[in-house]
């Protein structure tokens, strides 16, 4: 609520920001804004009406001073009846001004909520249509921290900045022109020292600024290493590296509070150099108006009469007050745009594209071998290809999948698989063995286009992947990976996720497939036991059998095992093999595994090594050929 | 709480109390101000004082203003220098006191909850500290000040205050009660949100593959919308309190014209006190109205606080308390003697139960058994990471806990399931493991653990500098670098936890080869899935569920003991060709 709880890390105006790219964040955020102009609208008009109902009030000092009070005291002090009528009319002022305040807060907290909630849907659903390589080269912390501190500041500076300029702005006009109606002469010296406030404002904020700036860099050191340090905790335990830790920390902690310390001074010096700056102007004005009121003629231009000092003093107190506001304003602005600039740069970055346009659809199979398309369930799928002169051809869907002379790289430079060919025919099981960095996640990767190849193509049922929408090619596709991530939820809606509309049966037979049945029933409330956390309350290998219920419940006809069984041990491995070789039954299955008992019975073995094929056949042919695969399957049995 | 807060003040009590006293003396001159104001006014417009009078009184005034400057900001100093100090204090303590904690006790809170508690909890902190130097004494002085004047000035009129502040401080006071139910559900929200979307990355691949953007958009849509309601029916509260400001203030300014109106034209009070009068309102009733949002600062960082205090206050369960300083490991003779372990006291089931082994110097031992057998949990008794909950464990004849932690674990190095190096070189890393090794030790370590050859392929070798967790590097590497850095200590004991999982057999066995030659006196206990890692042990330990199931050669263990010889043949699967 208050700005003062802000991360302090958070502070500060952005590095190198450009100001082309300030100016088209502000005006895009106020295009978000402007979605609510009418109520905006509304806000501005209450927003004046309350500015200025303070800004009157405090003339009405002038007004029972100067006239009123001295106009009973005239009729002998008996008839009240001026003052009661003088304080009703500041009394339906006030009303109107607290009863505007709490419109505009009304609206804006609406308008302000509206907005972010619009932006965040955005960033939310952009986000999900971004391609993998995005969230392979983000860290999920830099991606949160859009959800968190800079959606945070951005709330801060919507739900503020507006009201709080607006007011400030239109307080400070009319506070300065009632103070030049009640006497020109003061509004001058008035003047004055606004400059010398303006000279306070601008040195200050330029040191704050890059104090702030060298905080944030602390910051940033600091937080690194309580995350290395803190994840690492148990390696420095086992090694006795507590001292050191400590030292090293004392280190950059010190560093952090002095960066700290100064931008916090340059920060809440502000407060009280601009509050004091205007009572140095009260005490000025109070001396000067006397001297006036003294020695100044009534009759003179310059005069100035009691009543006009007493309420000209009042204004000089509000005058600094919304000055400093808008100086602060202009921070929280500046870090909400920077906020701002992160947020836009993902919802800017392009969407995964895709220009498939081939479908998978219903199908029924003609007498003469042809497909027609239909509406209902038949079990029988194909591939809907409309071409350019406007016929359409069905494929059927078979789940044939070939490479040809695919070549890729992550970053251009090194590539990750080199000329790499294979075939995999329906209902074949296909296996790839190599080292880490040989490039067998590579090879799923392309398959289900997370990357698309750099050269050559991968064909299914013979049709060029980038043709296919990719909706629908992954659809056809189940992939089990390493790292099993389940959902919050239960265990039902996590098998399910598989296929969104599967029946309590389907999700049954799958899990007795993936042999998890037996365990899910052991769980206290069995399928609907609620799965928090990643599932950080069911062992790996629970957590994989439940990825491959997952797939299983999907039904397709080609699936992806990347080391799907790798956190399964070898004898619940052996348990669950009939369930897997059923569930691999008449699938095309490629299949990525870490112990070679995994993937012996292969329909092929493709040995990979820093990107290329070396040996490929089935167990029995590279046995024979005594070659890569021979040694690395021989060196489980007999290592000397 | 008290007490541990207060120790954390240390370095910066003086700045502490400096900045409450000059606010002290800001506060001071700001309140005489409207008074010497009035007066001055008075005398001289009525009161028939000189010009000298007014010029001298006057100077008097902008002097009292420029000394209240002067407080101010020295105090707004002193305030940041004791808030970061606090903060900075808190930090270090509480980063001292992890070092210190057990894996017990890591367990206890696990990672990324230590990890915000010492980043964004200590920051509210801080800046509540911060606030509380500053404003927690400002406006109460203040108030009691700015009412004290006024009281001075026209003691009927000060009435106004006794009844207008306790009337806005109950107003504050019942919205921010009502409020804060309101605010906890918000947070709740908050959180609820993140965790969404935390989720999300971390399963966007299985998102992606199985098509589910639209319903991930929908579910993302539920918690926004949840969001943004929770939102503003506890803001709509919230934004009440510039409106009762307002309204408060507002109400005071024509009480005074009302009775000051009435004093004047009795003539027993002047204009003048009646302008200064609604200074004073001002300075009053801001005063109540921070008093009131400290007040809710407090309550929203109170939670904060709480998990802060609660680490400061753990106790490490493990320490020095019973050790011998001058007891060094002398050889890697390992006794345990009816061991049992939970890792809650009040568990029900030992996790290890009733073990007995002894293992002689220079043995090597395997350790094999299914997923949760407790393979890692018996192996960490050995280096003391868990203490016992029954039974003893003696490495060199005496029990662990009579060692001081630095000599046990400097002789029992263990080379952990997880491994984890840190930013910095492959040497920086791997001096961990001896602060003041030799190139040639380093290397020598190295070529034993197989990593000699790719460092070196590295164009920068040795000082290849690794990012945060090692991420330029395989699994396998990062392993072998591990068990280098473990060598370094020149152990009495070695153990790897299935730390040779991501490195290929052929390597695999190199690395015991080596262990083997260049360390034969060192004890070596090697926890593995793998038949083929430990299958050349002197001994193997056969674990299930907590308990010994077998201990012999491999050739004693095959064909007679059940679980060992069904792990060799699903591990021997169609290798027969």
């Amino acid at each position: 609520m208050a700005p003062a709880m802000k991360h302090p890390g958070k502070g500060g105006p952005p590095k190198g920001q450009k100001p082309g790219n300030v100016k088209a964040t502000f005006l895009r955020l106020l295009s978000y804004l402007g979605r609510s102009k009418a109520m905006l609208t509304v806000v501005f008009v209450f927003v004046a009406f309350s500015a200025l109902a303070g800004v009157i009030g405090t003339s009405f000092i002038k007004t029972v001073t100067d006239e009123v009070l001295p106009s009973i005291i005239e009729s002998g002090g008996k008839d009240l009846t001026p003052l009661v009528k003088t304080l009703v009319s500041l009394g339906f002022i006030y009303v109107f001004g607290v009863v505007s305040s709490y419109g505009y807060s009304r609206i804006m907290l609406q308008v302000a909520q509206k907005t972010l909630n619009i932006i965040r849907k955005d960033l939310f659903n952009h986000m999900q249509d971004l391609p993998i390589k995005f969230f392979d080269s983000h860290t999920h912390g830099e991606l949160m921290s859009r959800y968190t501190s800079d959606a945070d500041t951005l709330r801060e500076c919507i739900s503020q900045s507006f009201v709080q300029l607006s007011s400030s702005l239109i307080s400070v006009v009319g506070t300065f022109v009632m103070m030049v109606w009640l006497s020109p002469v003061l509004a001058l010296f008035v003047v004055i020292m606004l400059c010398l406030g303006f000279v306070a404002i601008k040195a200050l904020g330029s040191r704050s600024a890059k104090y702030f700036r060298e905080q944030q860099k602390c910051v940033g050191a600091v937080n690194g290493y309580i995350e290395e340090f803190i994840e690492g905790q148990r390696v420095v335990k086992v090694f006795c590296h507590e001292e050191k830790a400590n030292a090293d920390f004392s280190v950059i902690n010190d560093s952090l509070r002095k960066a700290a310390t100064n931008a916090h001074t340059y920060a809440s010096v502000l407060m009280p150099v601009m509050g004091n700056i205007s009572y140095i102007t009260y005490a000025a004005v109070t001396m000067i108006g006397t001297l006036m009121l003294m020695m100044i003629p009534k009759t003179s231009f310059f005069a100035i009469s009691a009543g006009s000092m007493l309420a000209f003093l009042t204004y000089t107190r509000h005058f600094f007050q919304p000055i400093t506001q808008i100086s602060q304003q202009f921070n929280t602005i500046i870090m909400a745009l920077a906020g701002a600039e992160r947020i836009f740069e993902i919802i800017d970055t392009p969407a995964e594209a895709d220009d498939g346009y081939v479908t998978l659809v219903n199908a029924r199979k003609n007498s003469d071998g042809t497909l027609t398309e239909c509406e209902e369930r038949t079990g029988v799928w194909a591939w809907k290809h409309p071409h350019g002169d406007g016929t359409i051809t069905y494929t059927e869907w078979q789940g044939d999948v070939r490479f040809h002379n695919v070549t890729f790289s992550y970053n251009g430079k090194k590539d990750v698989l080199k000329n790499v060919s294979l075939y995999a025919m329906p209902g074949q099981k296909i296996a790839f063995v190599g080292s880490t960095g040989a490039g067998k996640t590579t090879i799923t990767n392309l398959i289900n286009r997370f990357y698309d190849v750099d050269e050559g193509k991968i064909t299914y049922d013979g049709i060029n992947i980038k043709k296919i929408k990719k909706a629908e090619l992954r659809r056809s596709m189940a992939m089990v990976l390493q790292d099993t991530h389940l959902f919050t939820g239960t265990v039902r809606d996590n098998i399910a996720y598989g296929k969104l509309d599967a029946t309590d049966e389907e999700i049954e037979n799958a899990a007795k497939l993936a042999n998890a049945h037996s365990f899910i029933s052991r769980l206290p409330e069995g399928y609907d036991t609620m799965i928090t956390g990643d599932g950080a309350n069911l062992s790996q290998g629970q957590r994989q059998l439940l990825a491959i219920a997952r797939a299983a419940v999907a039904d397709p006809p080609v699936l992806i095992l990347d080391e799907a069984t790798s956190s399964i041990d070898t004898r619940t491995e052996r348990l669950i093999e009939k369930g897997m070789d059923k569930l691999m039954e008449g699938r095309t299955v490629f299949v990525i595994a870490h112990r070679l008992s995994t993937v012996s019975n292969s329909d092929a073995i493709m040995v990979l090594e820093q990107g290329e094929i070396i040996e490929r056949g089935t167990h029995d042919d590279l046995i024979e050929q005594k070659g890569k695969y021979y040694q690395l399957y021989t060196g489980q049995f007999e290592l000397d | 709480m008290i007490k541990t807060l207060f120790r954390q003040t240390k370095g910066y009590r003086l700045a502490s109390v400096l900045s409450p006293l000059l606010i002290l003396i800001e506060v001071y001159m700001e309140v005489q101000l409207p008074f010497v104001m009035s007066e001055l006014v008075d005398r001289g417009v009525s009161g028939g004082a000189g010009i000298d009078f007014v010029v001298r009184e006057g100077a008097k005034m902008v002097l009292m203003a420029l000394i209240a400057l002067a407080s101010g900001a020295a105090a707004a100093r002193f305030a940041a220098k004791a808030g970061m100090g606090f903060g900075a204090n808190v930090r270090a303590s509480v980063f001292e006191k992890i070092q210190n904690f057990s894996f017990a006790n890591i367990d206890r809170f696990s990672t990324p909850s230590l990890i915000t508690r010492m980043t964004t909890d200590i920051n509210t902190m801080q800046m509540a500290y911060t606030m509380i130097v500053r404003i927690v004494v400002r406006s109460p002085l203040m108030l009691c000040m700015a009412f004290s004047y006024a009281y001075k000035l026209n003691h009927t009129l000060s009435r106004i205050f006794i009844i207008a502040a306790p009337v806005l401080f109950s107003l504050l006071a019942v919205m921010a009660i009502l409020a804060l139910p309101r605010f906890r559900t918000l947070m709740k929200k908050v959180d609820g949100l993140n965790s969404s979307v935390q989720e999300n990355l971390i399963g966007i691949r299985v998102i992606k593959a199985f098509v589910r953007a639209g319903h991930e958009k929908e579910k993302f849509r539920i918690s926004n919308d949840e969001l943004k309601d929770a939102s503003i029916a506890a803001e709509k509260l919230l934004i009440l309190s510039n409106p009762f400001m307002q309204m408060t203030v507002y109400g005071c300014i024509i009480a005074i014209f009302w009775f000051g109106g009435n004093l004047v034209v009795e003539s027993s009070m002047t204009v003048y006190d009646l302008a200064a009068f609604i200074t004073y309102v001002n300075q009053i009733l801001m005063s109540l109205m921070m008093i009131s949002m400290i007040f809710a600062m407090g309550v929203m960082s109170k939670e904060s606080l709480n998990r802060v205090i609660e680490v400061m206050a753990e106790v490490p369960e493990i320490s020095d308390k019973d050790a011998d300083p001058s007891l060094t490991v002398d050889n890697g003779d390992i006794e345990m003697e009816n061991v049992c372990f939970k890792y809650k006291k009040n568990g029900k089931k030992n996790v290890i139960d009733n073990i007995n082994v002894h293992i002689k110097s220079g043995e090597t031992i395997g350790i094999i058994g299914g997923t949760g057998s407790a393979k890692t949990t018996f192996v960490q008794m050995i280096p003391r990471l868990y203490d016992v909950t029954e039974g003893v464990v003696k490495v060199g004849g005496k029990p662990v806990s009579d060692y001081m932690l630095k000599n046990l674990r400097d002789s029992v190095a263990m080379v952990l399931q997880v491994n984890l190096l840190f930013s910095g070189t492959i040497e920086e890393n791997l001096r961990w493991g001896n602060p003041d090794a030799t190139q040639e030790q380093i290397e020598t370590a190295c070529k034993i653990a197989q990593a000699h050859d790719f460092v070196m392929s590295f164009p920068d070798g040795y000082r290849t500098n690794l990012g945060q967790g090692g991420v330029n590097l395989s699994g396998g590497q990062k392993q072998r670098l591990c068990i280098a850095r473990a060598l370094l200590k020149s152990p009495r004991v070695l153990i790897l936890d299935d730390s040779t999982s991501a490195v290929d057999t052929a390597t695999d066995a190199k690395i015991r080869d080596g262990l083997r030659k260049y360390h034969p006196d060192v004890t070596k206990i090697i926890v593995a899935q793998r038949i083929s890692s430990v299958e050349h042990a002197d001994r193997i330990i056969v674990l299930d569920d907590g308990k010994i199931d077998a201990i012999g050669s491999h050739n004693e263990l095959l064909g007679t003991n059940k679980i060992y010889t069904e792990v060799y043949k699903s591990q021997q699967e169609g290798s027969v060709a």
